[in-house]
């Protein structure tokens, strides 16, 4: 979808917003499904990541526009509309579920220590997995695999500085949490990543991901 | 400066994210040059972030928009609306839509992006002196750590950059982009 792509934010794209906003305020609801068009997949994804269920992200999807149109007025323009919109998303996630998972045991890595040092146990040469390689979708599973394995504070903090990215400080600020905390989780989700999806890899890790038995995706 | 393997470990993604002070930066590029294990580390890492930055990595399932906007429907727009009104929310969609691709043509042709995931790189500056690496398909500012083939890399203007299809980085564009 072309205009998914490039109305992205650039000046232009942004100074259409700003209009359709303020029309949107002015009583022209409709112009609403023009806003948001560009950022439906966006919102969804960074629902999914928190959620990890699509029933309970797409649901969460539609409430999150849903709100963002009730609090259209509360937009600031001193940020982006795609931030607000995604701010909204993650609150609305997190709400989700902490209702609904509440009893859900989080995975093992969210129980390491945040500050103590990470160090990395594999160091095979990482042969770069060229971006073309995403059009086949057993590697943007294997991808989506890995990163749902992270525990919930890295992979919130990952989506939204690497996925959706949003700047450390807005990240910090969409999760409540301080800049240095952004920094430290980033660190550790990454290199997390890295190591699972490491090839040549025969530890643990790989065998959760089905990696196993050196046949790689890539 | 001397640095440690565990002490780059502890200062890989700042270092990506370009938060790291020169003397350190220095000194950790000094170590990639000796150090294959950290270099393992920085390419992975850096390749873990490309990869998960595209936008093919953003999938809805089927049927989502249609979804999602009768939802939208249901809750946003009176539930009875009039032919006219359909009428003049067409026209306003085709008017921003225009004005919008209007907008972008107008300041800089793309002639073939190397990348079709490129942001709009309208608010680039033109004359900003920009990297390319040959075989690349991005732009940086130098010195950036997303560069890639550091062998062979031309400084020219972010215009020529452009006129030859190259996309913005996002990570090092960044303030332009949302400017
Ligand atoms: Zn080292
Ligand atoms: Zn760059």
């Amino acid at each position: 979808m072309p205009e998914e792509r490039t109305a992205l934010e650039g000046p232009a794209a942004q100074f259409n917003e700003e209009v359709l906003i303020r029309r949107i305020r002015d009583g022209e609801r409709e112009l609403f499904y023009e806003l948001i068009r560009p950022y439906e997949r966006r919102v969804f994804a960074a629902a999914f990541a928190i959620l990890r269920n699509e029933a309970d992200a797409e649901d969460t999807a539609q409430e999150a526009m849903l709100k963002a149109f009730k609090h259209i007025r509360q937009f600031r323009a001193e940020s982006r509309f795609s931030t607000w919109l995604i701010q909204i998303t993650v609150n609305e996630a997190r709400m989700r579920r902490r209702k609904e998972h509440a009893n859900i045991i989080e995975p093992i890595v969210d129980r390491q220590d945040e500050e103590g040092n990470y160090t990395p146990r594999d160091f095979a040469d990482w042969r770069e997995i060229p971006l073309e390689t995403l059009e086949r979708k057993e590697v943007r599973q294997k991808l989506a695999e890995a990163l749902a394995s992270l525990g919930e504070k890295y992979r919130e903090v990952f989506v939204l500085r690497d996925m959706q990215q949003l700047s450390i400080e807005e990240t910090a600020k969409a999760l409540g949490i301080s800049a240095a905390s952004v920094k430290t989780r980033l660190l550790r989700a990454r290199l997390m990543l890295r190591e699972l999806l490491a090839p040549g890899l025969g530890g643990n890790w790989s065998s959760r991901l089905s990696l196993a038995k050196g046949v790689k995706p890539w | 400066m001397v640095v440690t393997c565990e002490e780059v470990w502890r200062e890989v993604s700042n270092y990506l994210e370009g938060e790291v002070d020169p003397t350190l930066r220095a000194a950790m590029e000094e170590h990639f040059r000796g150090c294959k294990r950290c270099t393992a580390v920085l390419d992975g890492t850096r390749n873990v972030i490309q990869l998960y930055g595209d936008e093919r990595m953003f999938e809805v399932p089927l049927g989502f928009s249609h979804r999602l906007h009768r939802r939208l429907e249901e809750n946003i727009v009176p539930a009875r609306r009039t032919f006219l009104g359909w009428m003049v929310a067409a026209a306003a969609a085709v008017l921003v839509a225009g004005g919008f691709e209007v907008a972008r043509s107008s300041v800089f042709s793309h002639p073939e992006l190397r990348t079709e995931h490129a942001e709009s790189s309208s608010g680039v500056p033109p004359d900003l002196m920009v990297v390319v690496a040959t075989d690349g398909k991005t732009f940086h500012i130098p010195g950036c750590p997303f560069i890639h083939d550091k062998a062979r890399l031309r400084t020219i203007a972010a215009r020529e950059a452009m006129q030859e299809g190259y996309a913005p980085c996002v990570r090092c564009m960044r303030k332009y982009l949302n400017a």
